[in-house]
């Protein structure tokens, strides 16, 4: 862990105003996944507000629950991360969660196909925020091993946003864990990745746009169903 | 249920079965209108209408009651499903029943009422080719999504159209069946993420009270394309690491066995003894890891011991992971086989990697007997296990079912016994069989496997270390392309994790294979939980799913 982590009540400022986070601070960016209501209890002092952040940021880091989410073959090696060995507790890390609801990172550890990325996306939708995503092998990166086939969307940044990606196929528990790890200093320094509008977002079936493999669709689909629409044509 | 008149005519049946391609030819008579051979087996063409009669005709006469596979192929001139039959007593005898149909009207009758194991293989024919099937109780999509467009395998499919999949709410498939007040059932998900459904299944399940009424496994939430993907690679290198990603529970060695067998019987390449020793041993030390594995998550199942058994597993899971990292460089994803052999020798020095294994072996018997008496001594989990999942012998013999989970069930089957391979032959082991046919007899299975993984892996260290230096070869001299001859089919299994691991393929005359097919064992073994679970508590429901011991990635392939 470095120094500064140690002393939670030092800010340097130069490091965490990044713009990312001054748009939080401003309220306008669309991030406000740092936003809590003990913040708003502490007024607007700015000198204090970053400290309680700051500090707030460590304990969030130094305390992650994870939710237990197994896809395909790396979530074997994520097994073997939470358990003995490796042990992934060890670095504040370990406590699966069955439900999102209790989580606060999400580890996808596997190939993300049509069928699963709306199912994904609702699981990550469940989690309480501020949440965390670390992408796990090179299925989450690019649709690894099975990047040409129909079926595999190309990347799990296609439908949330990641945080930290692990690259192998699968990644070694080592790996893995220095992904934890770095993930831990990323929030400790009030760093995530933008939550941004993604290629592939859940959308209602009315408000897709008209054309030929709508209308075929609209017998089998009512107009407030949800729905993903994959335009492979345009995936990376 | 039409199954049950036959079995009894089988048992006494005749001693001499017909076998040959005359033999079977006389005994189809009209119904056969052609002949296409396969390497492993005669083949016969029928007519679409004459599946059933077929089929029928060759499980009741001549013994063939295993349905081991069904292929769906798109040809030039016509669709075609490839039945792939042999028989539980004799796995050496093989038949193939090629039924073609027309390009505009792809339309045969379905096997369904032959075989059971029929009804989700040829959805999947149905979703990935396009063929229909007459009489086929429920052909709906079974892999992709239910929206999706076109069949992805066939000819003219354009994999960069877009694609609208839903999230919708699944609707009570018994709402309507209430026909008094009383009657109240419940509807729950359970899955695709679950922490007892091993990965991303969904069951859709039906409760009455406690009880299970109805359960229906949806599959195809890790549809990764991997037949796709094999039929786009060149055999010699590029296929070798998807088998890897079929059944990733650590059996990673017996995946690649399976297309090694496959495309080595193709390619009529010859295996030198001792890279076959090598094989051996790699994939038993395989198998221990996947047991664990299921063993494992088992006890995480049935009583969410998260922290003893599972950890314990995972800590012989580890130590064998570490020794096959050693062998192959890798700890899941080996890509260690090659056509003809491994890509390279064991570990110098040898002698300390030998004493890694035997540590190992010797200790198994000590930790063995730690998980009898945390599980299966455990009043707690008989309880639970005992006399629930009860999967009969013929019910398993109609889907097709292979592996622990039939061989729990009475069935001795195995192929490393049936239908030889590698070096099995030349080692003293057996094949353990219970006929408890409950989730403790499967488990039990395992674990009794375990140990006889164990007795051939040390013969086979023996072997090695005795083996003289000049002689270890471990590849023989394979081409540097291989273009098999146009239009020769081969399918052939090896004893995988889960039970039977075939591979059909069929060269096309270029470098890549013209179709591959994937058996999966575990889709045929999943196939049962309805017919197991059905009328159970539901907790015992997950107890079974638990000891079926699927994995994802094979299942949906
Ligand atoms: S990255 Fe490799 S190991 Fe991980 S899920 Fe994808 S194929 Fe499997």
């Amino acid at each position: 862990m470095s120094s500064d982590q140690n002393q939670p009540f030092v800010t340097d400022d130069s490091k965490v105003q990044t713009k990312t986070r001054d748009a939080r601070m401003t309220g306008t960016g669309t991030d406000n996944r740092f936003n809590s209501k003990l913040r708003e209890a502490f007024g607007s002092s700015p000198f204090i507000l970053t400290k309680f952040d700051n500090f707030m940021n460590w304990v969030r880091g130094s305390s992650m629950f994870m939710l237990q989410f197994g896809i395909a073959c790396c979530s074997i090696e994520m097994m073997h991360t939470y358990s003995v060995k490796h042990d992934l507790d060890r670095f504040h890390a370990g406590v699966p969660r069955a439900s999102p609801r209790q989580a606060d990172v999400i580890i996808v550890p596997g190939t993300i196909v049509s069928k699963f990325a709306p199912r994904m996306k609702r699981v990550y939708d469940q989690m309480p925020e501020p949440k965390f995503v670390i992408g796990m092998g090179s299925c989450t990166i690019s649709g690894g091993p099975f990047q040409e086939g129909y079926n595999v969307i190309k990347g799990a940044e296609e439908v949330i946003p990641v945080d930290i990606h692990v690259p192998g196929c699968p990644p070694r528990p080592e790996a893995l864990v220095y992904g934890v790890a770095k993930l831990q200093q990323r929030i400790a320094e009030g760093e995530s990745s933008p939550v941004t509008v993604k290629p592939y977002e859940l959308e209602q079936f009315g408000d897709l746009e008209q054309d030929e493999l709508i209308d075929k669709l609209a017998e089998e689909v009512d107009t407030d169903d949800l729905v993903m629409r994959y335009n492979w044509a345009d995936s990376p | 249920m039409s199954l049950e008149k036959p079995q009894d005519e089988q048992s006494n049946a005749v001693v001499a079965k017909p076998t040959t391609g005359e033999e079977l030819a006389e005994l189809l008579g009209d119904l056969a209108i052609g002949r296409d051979d396969h390497m492993n087996a005669p083949g016969f063409v029928i007519r679409p209408t004459d599946v059933q009669e077929t089929l029928f005709r060759l499980r009741d006469d001549a013994g063939f009651d295993h349905l081991s596979n069904v292929t769906a192929e798109e040809r030039e001139d016509r669709y075609e499903t490839i039945y792939h039959l042999t028989s539980y007593d004799d796995r050496t005898r093989e038949v193939s029943v090629v039924v073609p149909t027309t390009k505009d009207d792809p339309r045969s009758q379905s096997a369904n009422p032959v075989f059971r194991t029929a009804d989700w293989h040829e959805r999947e024919a149905y979703d990935l080719i396009g063929i229909e099937y007459d009489d086929h109780p429920d052909l709906r999509r079974i892999l992709l999504p239910d929206t999706w467009q076109g069949h992805p395998l066939s000819k003219d499919f354009d994999q960069r159209r877009p694609q609208v999949v839903t999230l919708k709410e699944w609707a009570n498939p018994l709402a309507d069946d209430h026909r008094d007040s009383e009657g109240e059932t419940m509807y729950i998900n359970i899955g695709p993420h679950h922490p007892a459904t091993h990965g991303v299944l969904h069951v859709r399940t039906v409760l009455d009270g406690e009880q299970v009424a109805d359960v229906d496994p949806d599959i195809g939430y890790l549809h990764r394309c991997e037949e796709q993907m094999c039929q786009t690679k060149t055999y010699r290198h590029q296929i070798m690491p998807y088998p890897d990603r079929w059944d990733y529970g650590s059996a990673g060695l017996l995946n690649e066995w399976a297309y090694a067998r496959a495309a080595e019987d193709l390619n009529d390449i010859d295996v030198p003894e001792y890279a076959q020793i090598i094989r051996t041993m790699g994939a038993e030390l395989c198998r221990i890891a996947s047991h664990m594995l299921a063993v494992g998550t088992f006890a995480l199942d049935v009583y969410g011991d998260f922290t003893a058994i599972f950890m314990y597993a995972m800590r012989d899971r580890e130590i064998i992971q570490n020794i096959l990292e050693d062998l192959t460089g890798q700890r899941m994803m080996f890509n260690y086989f090659r056509l003809g052999g491994v890509v390279w020798d064991l570990p110098e020095p040898r002698e300390e990697f030998f004493e890694k294994i035997r540590d190992f072996l010797d200790d198994l018997p000590g930790t063995l007997e730690e998980y009898h008496d945390l599980i299966s001594g455990n009043e707690i989990l008989q309880l639970r296990t005992i006399d629930t999942g009860v999967l009969p012998p013929e019910v398993a013999k109609s889907y097709g079912a292979t592996g622990p989970v039939a061989r729990a069930s009475g069935i001795d089957y195995d192929l490393r016994r049936d239908d030889p391979y590698g070096y099995y032959d030349e080692l003293d082991w057996d094949v353990i069989t219970d006929d408890g046919c409950d989730n403790y007899s499967r488990l039990l299975c395992r674990m009794r496997e375990v140990e006889e993984s164990a007795k051939i892996i040390s013969q086979c260290v023996d072997l090695l270390e005795d083996w003289p230096e000049e002689e270890r070869t471990i590849q023989s001299n394979v081409p540097r392309t291989l273009r098999p001859e146009d239009d020769t089919e081969i399918y052939r299994a090896v004893e995988g994790a889960k039970g039977e691991l075939g591979i059909y393929i069929r060269a096309d005359g270029t470098d890549k294979p013209g179709r591959f097919k994937i058996r999966s064992p575990c889709f045929s073994n999943l196939q049962t939980l309805p017919e197991i679970s059905n009328g159970e508590y539901l907790p015992d429901m997950i107890a079974s799913l638990g000891s079926l011991d699927i994995i994802l990635g094979e299942v949906d392939r």
